[in-house]
């Protein structure tokens, strides 16, 4: 699993943070960044929904 | 429910696709019938009164992502087809068209419409679906002269913002004293109707609408207020809430009050499950009837339905008791509110004048119950967490302190 952030879509809304921190984090400056492109197994379900919540669709996931 | 071979979700927006998706994703092999009343696959809806009235997007971004390859989750598309009756006992949703589909799990996701004026000439309009955005969109293309919105909710705020930053004259009217007043307190809804000022909206506020007057030809030409004034104006947008589509279901042994009346999970009736802005179930956190006009109660209520379906039968499912939150893009401000407001609110960061700011929320007992934050994203997503974790209002202060 590859995570990867349309950064034109995204407006660090940080509920992706909310869900999966391990991956996510949106800093003081309001921009998101992403932690871990490629998440261990045990955190994929929590990334799905991460891409669920997205209240700008911004997350999408590669093989 | 043992082994339901068919699943009929009614409603094809936001919350009736996550339910599917997450069926799919819970490995449930039967068969997904997908009812929509719209003829559109399902796309997102808040930014039809952002960026797509705006103009700055086309209707191909709108489509919801689990949508771009509609074969993909291997369901049976009914669209452009209204539901119109319900048989619990023979299970089954009879169709505008005529036709009638069998189910062993239903899912209600069937949303509400936009409660509009009772006479509406040319040049009104609401805002609920893809087919209005565009209708308003063209209309704001022809640039009128001065758009008239009455009712300062999320849909009237959102649609005075983007029709001023498409440099139109604006007026907004609200019958209550502030904007939101149904899920802000007046000191935030009044921070709204500032945020407006400045930006160059005229806000009329705690005025009611008489009426809606056409001219010669048949368009809309003012609206007069009760108290005697009339705003001239060309285009009308009338936001003014929206009520749940229940209609169908009269008669049929579900009950409805505002809403398909749910327990807290979400159950209406044997195997018959609500989500999304038609639900109204006991959210067992606020111990009362709540029903949730918002994106992510969408989202979170379609995948809790879905997996409380599959479940029918076998262990006792949890309640549904999520922590509300909602955003509102007005401007170059992200307004997110994290639970519920309450009679106490103190702000702990930044200020109101600053537009940029967090207010913590707390009831009569001095129990922490929500926070609303400006432009401060990562703070109302800490207040979610802390929400759920019901911690109190001297944890949160020091949490969200700044």
């Amino acid at each position: 699993m590859k995570v990867v952030v349309d950064f034109d879509l995204c407006e660090s809304n940080a509920v992706c943070m909310g869900i999966a921190p391990e991956v996510f984090e949106v800093r003081d400056d309001d921009m998101l960044y992403v932690l871990d492109e490629h998440p261990d197994a045990a955190l994929h379900d929590r990334v799905r929904e991460a891409v669920s919540r997205c209240p700008k669709q911004a997350i999408s996931l590669e093989d | 429910m043992s082994e339901p071979k068919q699943i009929v979700i009614v409603g094809a927006s936001l919350a009736g696709l996550q339910a599917a998706q997450t069926l799919r994703r819970a490995s449930f092999e039967g068969s997904i019938v997908l009812i929509g009343d719209e003829p559109h696959f399902p796309y997102d809806r808040p930014p039809l009164s952002k960026q797509f009235l705006a103009g700055a997007w086309e209707e191909e971004k709108l489509r919801l992502r689990a949508a771009v390859n509609p074969s993909e989750l291997g369901l049976d598309w009914m669209l452009g087809v209204a539901a119109t009756g319900l048989d619990l006992d023979l299970r089954t949703v009879a169709l505008g068209d005529g036709r009638t589909v069998t189910y062993d799990g239903l899912i209600l996701a069937c949303g509400a419409h936009a409660r509009s004026l009772a006479d509406q000439p040319p040049g009104v309009f609401t805002l609920r679906g893809l087919d209005d955005a565009r209708a308003l969109r063209s209309a704001l293309d022809t640039g009128p002269a001065r758009v008239c919105v009455i009712g300062a909710g999320f849909i009237g705020a959102e649609v005075a913002a983007t029709a001023r930053e498409r440099g139109l004259d604006v007026t907004m009217i609200e019958a209550a004293a502030a904007p939101l007043v149904r899920v802000l307190d007046a000191g935030a809804g009044l921070a709204i109707a500032e945020l407006h000022r400045r930006h160059g909206v005229d806000v009329r506020l705690g005025v009611g609408v008489n009426e809606v007057q056409a001219g010669a030809d048949g368009r809309v030409e003012r609206v007069l207020l009760a108290d005697g004034s009339a705003v001239e104006a060309d285009v009308v947008v009338v936001g003014i809430g929206v009520v749940p589509n229940t209609g169908w279901l009269e008669g049929s042994g579900v009950s409805i009050d505002n809403g398909v009346v749910c327990d807290s999970t979400c159950l209406a009736a044997p195997n018959v499950v609500a989500c999304g802005d038609v639900a109204r179930w006991n959210n067992p956190r606020y111990g009362r009837l709540t029903r949730v006009e918002q994106w992510d109660n969408a989202v979170d209520q379609g995948a809790y339905v879905a997996r409380r379906l599959l479940e029918e039968g076998g262990v006792d499912p949890e309640p549904f008791a999520p922590v509300p939150w909602f955003w509102s893009d007005q401007y170059d401000r992200k307004i997110q509110l994290a639970g519920v407001t309450g009679p106490n609110a103190e702000v702990v960061n930044g200020s109101l004048d600053e537009q940029r700011f967090v207010q913590l929320y707390a009831d009569d007992s001095g129990r922490f119950v929500g926070a609303l934050a400006w432009n401060r994203p990562r703070q109302a997503i800490q207040a979610r967490q802390l929400l759920e974790q019901e911690a109190g209002l001297d944890e949160a202060r020091a949490a969200l302190g700044g």
